[in-house]
């Protein structure tokens, strides 16, 4: 066996661990190489992506905080601040299904009550390989059960989310998690290690071995047979230790006790010291035998690296220390003064006596790499846009409907959200299986809406058209339930970066999600980015998710459900005319072709119509429902199951499956609602079949198809 | 008339109790486990959640928080004691209500609106209910299936279908006197038409009601 250098076995280059020599001047220690390095990483630094990401639209009148703090921040007005976040947990949740999933929740929460937020709910999109693979239903059921034992336990409920399913996610399934928090504005909390004499307060739970290496082996690498033995790099994650957290940390923020707070994920205490001291301009001394630990002979780079879960780093004014550590004790949390801010920028940490790290804290993120890699067009992709499009004329539209209510992507998601609580405290108006979901706002009249989405396939055939689309179809979701749009996180990820088609899929959705966020005039608040989302070479189709957050205020009356259709109620159809292309659609997957074509690019000027005009039609209309996945066929199904009586829908066969972007139903009593001239009924309430096109399929069998679609595949 | 909402470490439905019964005319405060004493209450609600984070089983370590002394002294006066969901399985361990709950029939979460009937009026949970009154509020529980191998305990209200394998589809149980319940699902969840529908009221009321001296 050959002998590695200690900074390749870290996940350096050669050309890395240079620049680390330059900033020191000397040979980095062995703890300073630790910090470097998972500072350094792909999942820290956004190496591969920064370049990129500053081309999203990030501001509006409305934000707070924009991306590059722990979590965004937009204002809802009379002083109520939402703060908003998403990330991640792809490889560990590969590794390790439940605790994957479970420290995923644990990390997006901590990400949100470091702004000085409650965090009020939680929403899961999650992609996995098809379900006739053991393996692959062996992740499902980890996952949503680390979701739904980490959520439920901490008690914020995950009110929504989406799931896909595509032969490119079975070696590397996608686990990302949303989390929305409210806070009044004087609670507003950064992640800055205040002036000199500042002390630094690690809360939380002890520091193990566990997870050392998370962010730079398991987060920024590909897979391959020899995952399993990754599993040490998997956290552990303890709900109730982070029930107590947030509850210890509500009441610092209350009671005005700390400067700035930081939470540990990724690179743990590197992280928690250098980022705080370096957003502050300031220094820190650090030592590292008052750090609590659950492991004795821990090394310096071991504590360095440790991303164990549930912890915090508070910085606190000396004459405070005291009730801080009161009100830890209270609440049953460890708690250890660690450190001083010092001026000037050396950070400064000490091990069993002598000084193990020595560097500019700033140097740890600001002067990470940065790299421009090249991105070139996939030599495949004229072909795959050149394939024609499914042919469904020939086809019984009853029978393609059946079969896709029996789709598990499509069929009812309450398997999944049924395991989750998410109703807890009493905000959830529009829960899971809707297009959007709708939380109130206590003791006002606002609501916030949010819709996450994500979509493999199209983005797959045309990166930018795709992007865009996520962002459209999001907002159309949000503006069925009253909302209009107010900010944008996304999650993106992606294959292996220093492949050119993938840094080209990347470029382009960016683009794409940028260039609808303009159009809708949209800020992005933050995001995350997963490369490396690779096994055995194949990567999986390109999968930005977005996840959008819209404001309701005053928020309707009685807000639109799908439920709400009754016997005899018209169904009209509101948007654009939609076009006979199929491409990257479910009828199109459900016909075992392979995706091919080109999606139908999205418009914005009726988009911004569509949005509009929803949003305003929720204050009135019953039933409101976007077309999206199945068209309108699946929509109005929905709507049918939903409300337990028959439909009968009659638009041409190629229109009725077509997921044309900027559409949606509405149904309501006739003459009791005024639409636009475009708008075009198409449909009417009433017995208990769906009609379509004169083609009739039972009710009872579509609920049936529908409800057991996910379940009966899981048995 | 003021109602104990009991706080544990891992409690996270006491905002919600509050919010219930404050929406109801009643007055509730939070109270920390480590207290002692009950004085100035009339009424004690042990919400749900996951106490001491459910280690070893749920409510095992509960019972021996500091408060659950006087919870205990108020159930032997007579005085109206309840438990939503985990505070129920806190009141079995604590033998203030007989049987135990264990893991769900088919041992997965369960969160989602049933319906319940009552059958039993005169305990301090159900005394504003109709007999045989169906009501529509949510399960929200992993360990919701009640068990009582001696064959002790007043079921007084049970689920319609049964959701979990609950003996005798028991989805609320009171001690013999009727001043203590348990109840699984979650009634205070159910008090906003908003949030699809208000058959929570019925046990709230219920339980504000019996605070007035007979």
């Amino acid at each position: 066996m050959t002998e590695q250098p200690v900074h390749r076995l870290l996940g350096m280059t050669d050309g890395e661990y240079e620049s680390v020599v330059g900033i020191l001047d000397r040979p980095p220690m062995p703890a300073e190489l630790a910090m470097y390095s998972v500072m350094w990483s792909e999942h820290c630094s956004y190496k591969s992506s920064r370049k990129h990401l500053g081309r999203f639209p990030t501001e509006a009148p409305w934000v707070v905080v924009g991306p590059g703090e722990n979590a965004g921040v937009v204002d809802l007005g009379d002083g109520w601040l939402a703060a908003l976040r998403i990330e991640s947990h792809n490889h560990p949740s590969f590794v390790e299904p439940y605790q994957g999933a479970a420290t995923g929740v644990g990390g997006i929460l901590r990400d949100v009550f470091t702004m000085g937020a409650r965090p009020i709910a939680l929403w899961d999109q999650i992609r996995f390989g098809p379900l006739d693979n053991p393996k692959n239903r062996y992740l499902l059921n980890g996952v949503v059960g680390g979701i739904a034992g980490y959520g439920n336990a901490v008690g914020v409920p995950t009110v929504g989310g989406e799931i896909e399913f595509d032969a490119g996610y079975t070696g590397n399934p996608l686990v990302n998690v949303m989390c929305l928090g409210i806070l009044k504005r004087e609670q507003l909390v950064l992640g800055t290690a205040g002036t000199p004499g500042t002390m630094a307060v690690l809360l939380g739970k002890a520091t193990g071995r566990d997870g050392i290496g998370g962010a730079s082996v398991l987060a920024s690498a590909s897979f391959d047979d020899e995952s399993g033995a990754k599993r040490p790099s998997v956290q552990v994650g303890d709900p109730f230790e982070e029930k107590k957290l947030i509850e210890a940390c509500l009441e610092l923020y209350e009671k005005g006790l700390v400067v700035g707070v930081q939470d540990l994920g990724a690179a743990g205490l590197s992280c928690a010291t250098s980022e705080p001291a370096g957003r502050a301009g300031v220094g820190m001394e650090v030592d590292l035998d008052r750090v609590h630990t659950r492991e004795s002979g821990m090394t310096a780079p071991e504590l360095l690296m440790s991303e164990s879960q549930e912890r915090m780093m508070a910085f606190v004014a000396p004459d405070k220390v005291d009730e801080v550590l009161a009100i830890a004790d209270k609440w049953e949390i460890d708690s250890a003064v660690v450190g001083e801010v010092k001026a000037g920028g050396t950070l400064r940490i000490s091990h069993r006596g002598e000084v193990v790290a020595e560097l500019p804290a700033a140097t740890l993120a600001d002067n990470a790499p940065l790299y421009d890699r090249p991105a070139q067009r996939p030599d495949w992709l004229d072909e795959v846009q050149a394939r024609p499009g499914p042919d469904i004329s020939s086809h019984d539209p009853a029978d393609l409907l059946r079969d896709l209510l029996d789709d598990p992507a499509i069929g009812s998601s309450a398997w999944i959200h049924e395991q989750y609580d998410h109703m807890l405290f009493l905000n959830t108006v529009v829960g899971p299986g809707s297009d959007g979901s709708l939380l109130r706002i206590k003791g006002t009249e606002k609501g916030l809406a949010v819709s996450t989405d994500g979509n493999g396939r199209l983005c797959y055939l045309e990166p930018r058209i795709g992007g865009a689309r996520l962002v459209y179809e999001a907002a159309l979701n949000v503006a069925v339930t009253g909302a209009r749009p107010i900010a944008v996180v996304d999650n993106l990820n992606f294959g292996n970066p220093e492949k050119p088609e993938v840094m080209w899929q990347f470029k382009e959705s960016v683009e794409g999600i940028s260039e609808a966020c303009e159009a809708l005039d949209i800020p992005v608040v933050g995001g995350n980015v997963s490369f490396y989302n690779e096994t055995d070479g194949v990567d999986i189709n390109p999968t930005p998710v977005v996840g959008l957050l819209g404001l309701a205020d005053p928020m309707p009356e009685v807000p639109p459900r799908i439920s709400r259709a009754t016997d005899g109620m018209e169904l009209w159809l509101v948007g654009p005319e939609a076009s006979a292309n199929l491409a990257g659609t479910a009828v199109q997957r459900l016909l075992g072709d392979e995706p091919g074509g080109i999606p139908t690019a999205p418009d914005p000027a009726p988009a911004r119509n569509v949005i509009a005009l929803a949003a305003d039609l929720a204050h009135t209309a019953p039933v409101l429902h976007d077309i999206s996945d199945g068209g309108m066929a699946v929509a109005a199904a929905e709507v049918s199951i939903a409300s337990g009586i028959g439909v009968s829908v009659d638009v041409p066969i190629a229109e009725i499956f077509s997921e044309d972007p900027h559409r949606f139903l509405i149904a309501f009593e006739s003459g009791s609602i005024n639409l636009p001239p475009e708008a075009r009924k198409v449909g009417v309430f009433g017995g208990n079949q769906i009609v379509i096109n004169g083609s009739p399929l039972d009710l009872e069998s579509a609920a049936s198809s529908y409800g057991e679609a996910l379940p009966r595949r899981m048995r | 008339m003021t109602t104990a909402v009991v706080v544990f470490p891992g409690t996270n439905c006491e905002h919600d109790v509050v919010t219930a019964i404050t929406q109801l005319g009643g007055s509730a405060r939070l109270v920390w486990h480590r207290e002692t004493d009950l004085d100035g209450y009339d009424s004690v609600v042990l919400p749900g959640g996951f106490a001491h984070g459910d280690a070893l089983r749920t409510g095992a370590i509960a019972r021996f928080s500091p408060i659950m002394e006087p919870v205990a002294r108020f159930a032997e006066e007579g005085k109206p004691v309840i438990g939503i969901c985990n505070g129920f399985q806190v009141l079995c361990e604590a033998g203030l209500l007989p049987g135990a709950l264990i893991a769900n029939r088919d041992l997965s979460f369960i969160c989602r609106f049933i319906d319940v009937e009552v059958t039993d009026t005169a305990t301090v949970l159900t005394n504003k209910a109709e007999p045989g009154q169906r009501l529509r509020i949510p399960l929200n529980s992993y360990e919701g299936n009640w068990v009582s191998p001696d064959g002790e305990g007043r079921v007084v209200a049970k689920y319609v279908d049964d959701p979990n394998g609950s003996t005798d589809r028991a989805a609320a149980v009171a001690n013999e006197a009727g001043n203590v319940v348990g109840i699984m699902p979650h009634p205070e969840r159910a008090t906003d038409a908003l949030l699809g529908s208000t058959d929570g009221d019925v046990f709230l009321r219920s339980f504000l009601s019996s605070l007035v001296p007979v």
